[in-house]
């Protein structure tokens, strides 16, 4: 559905999309993730034909995103961030306005305003002036409109920016409903939004594309892969060279509690040294309250991939 | 039918805004005015003008002609762009040719709307005075041809102002200086006498004044239609190259 052939965007001296590439197949829900301006809407403004790329290719389907714009337009439903809207229409003449301007005629366009205000909601908001709406019918509204014409192909930047926790989890409903029948390629910086709506996360950093997989096998695959928790009593061992020993743990962080300590243990990646450390803990006769596997997440995944210093 | 969209959303957006509604108040007020005017100054003494041809040569008539431009034209581009729906409207599958006319022509029927009703001025004033010889429909239809043309003119430099900027103050302040500059130098060719000819002669044909007295008479040159079309195309080609121009910038 979109493949991207070594995109490059500079503005003025600075790279904002540094020679990425990449492809979107029909029917996946994609998470492009990364920092504030590591070049997410950048990359989304090039495929929706609002900006030009600098040099590579992308394609929409069949279509150049660059040579064969305008076709290429008409099978995307594209809502930017911040979602600009005519703040002086109403909401049905806004997506009858828009809806005609894509294409949709007629009887059609009649019954798609009303499906896709069916979809997001906004029946009980319908004749009222946008200008009016609260931010979470806006930017219901700007996702009424992006899907009006039935594209193949949404790109939605930041969709549930601003929202408060309730319309966050229905527009997450909503876009896990519309990626049945579309292809969804969504921005964000919210990590548990990824885990939960999307098939596969592209992690995006500097311009530069860091990794792109399921979440599950990011976790999977991250370098430390989680950790270990340990809460023992060890008499006159202080404990972290003691744990420093055992094959497979990388870092060892000691905080005391009283005669308890609080051990963080960080490990290689499908190393599970829990077996190694009650072992250790009946040797040296240590006392333990604790001992726990902790999983890695999607946002240990994103603090390695886009931490500053990581090399 | 996507011209038809933009076109007819164009229309619309000035009276959804309100600037229609304020324009054509003052609009009319100051036109009414002059026709008003007119009428007075040509009872007062044995004239051979008509009541047509004094009506589109007065000051009066001038200044509310030349201070519409700005108003009308000012938003166009310049909202969209401050507002950010430049982005909808440029990602939906358009070409910026269809927008930059869409606009062009949507400002031209807002200013049509804006004449049209002066029309009926001409109606009344014959049915009341049941006199022919005030008015002519010759001088109607060159004077109100001339209008249309410089109506014409004058929005593609307006269009061309909004286009640079996203500011519609600066955009009103361009185009208004902008068309001041052009009308004036039409004005200023008349006292010039000692400069080149050929000089003379070019800044002739931005004589406003000139033009509209003459098709006002109800004599039409063919000159300055020819004129006033290929500059409203020159500033529309403008207008479509400073539109692109805004996807190489930052």
């Amino acid at each position: 559905m979109i493949k991207v052939e070594n995109l490059t965007k500079k503005y003025a001296g600075r790279t904002a999309v540094d020679n990425i590439s990449f492809e979107v197949g029909k029917g996946e829900i994609v998470g492009f993730l990364g920092p504030n301006g590591a070049g997410k809407s950048t990359t989304m403004k090039i495929l929706a034909s609002y900006l030009p790329a600098t040099s590579g290719t992308a394609w929409i389907g069949e279509h150049n995103v660059f040579s064969d714009s305008i076709k290429a337009r008409s099978h995307i439903g594209y809502m930017p961030e911040n979602v600009p809207l005519y703040t002086d229409m109403r909401v049905n003449e806004y997506l009858r306005y828009r809806g005609s301007l894509k294409g949709v005629g007629g009887r059609r366009l009649k019954e798609r305003v009303a499906e896709v205000k069916e979809l997001t909601n906004l029946n009980d908001v319908e004749n009222r002036i946008i200008g009016a709406l609260s931010k979470g019918y806006r930017q219901r509204v700007g996702l009424a409109e992006a899907m009006i014409h039935e594209p193949d192909l949404l790109i939605l930047d930041e969709p549930t920016i601003g929202l408060d926790p309730n319309q966050i989890r229905q527009v997450r409903e909503l876009i896990r409903n519309l990626g049945k029948q579309h292809t969804i390629l969504l921005s964000t910086h919210i990590l548990s939004e990824v885990e939960m709506t999307c098939s596969r996360v592209i992690i995006i950093n500097k311009g530069k594309i860091e990794a792109s997989d399921t979440p599950e096998n990011l976790v999977a695959h991250m370098r430390t892969a989680g950790g270990v928790k340990l809460e023992a009593k060890t008499g006159s061992d202080d404990g972290v060279s003691q744990l420093k020993a055992i094959p497979g743990v990388k870092e060892v962080v000691v905080e005391p509690d009283g005669d308890w300590k609080t051990f963080q243990l960080r490990l290689e990646a499908h190393a599970d040294a829990r077996e190694a450390i009650f072992g250790l803990a009946v040797d040296r006769r240590w006392t333990i309250r604790e001992l726990a596997r902790q999983k890695g997440t999607l946002e240990d995944v994103f603090v390695e991939l886009t931490h500053s210093d990581h090399a | 039918m996507k011209f038809l969209t933009l076109w007819n959303r164009e229309v619309a957006s000035f009276f959804q805004s309100s600037i229609a509604y304020v324009v054509m108040f003052f609009f009319l007020i100051a036109v009414g005015w002059n026709f008003q005017m007119v009428v007075t100054l040509i009872n007062m003494q044995p004239t051979e003008i008509t009541v047509s041809q004094g009506f589109f040569g007065t000051i009066f008539f001038w200044l509310p002609f030349l201070l519409i431009f700005p108003l009308i034209t000012m938003r166009l581009f310049s909202e969209e762009f401050k507002m950010g729906t430049i982005e909808t409207l440029m990602t939906a599958p358009i070409s910026d040719w269809q927008v930059v006319l869409s606009k062009f022509f949507g400002a031209l029927t807002f200013y049509i709307m804006l004449w049209l009703p002066t029309l009926i001025y001409f109606v009344v004033f014959r049915w009341i005075t049941k006199s022919d010889a005030a008015y002519s429909p010759g001088s109607l239809i060159g004077g109100y041809s001339m209008i249309l043309l410089l109506g014409m003119f004058y929005i593609a430099v307006g269009c061309f102002a909004s286009v640079l900027t996203n500011n519609q103050i600066i955009a009103a302040v361009v185009s208004c200086v902008t068309i001041l500059l052009l009308f004036f130098a039409g004005i200023a060719g008349g006292f010039a006498l000692d400069v080149n000819q050929n000089l003379r002669n070019l800044v002739d044909y931005f004589s406003a004044i000139d033009h509209m007295t003459t098709f006002a008479r109800g004599i039409i040159d063919s000159r300055p239609i020819v004129f006033y079309l290929s500059m409203t195309v020159l500033f529309l080609t403008l207008t479509h190259h400073f539109f692109q121009r805004r996807k190489w910038k930052s």
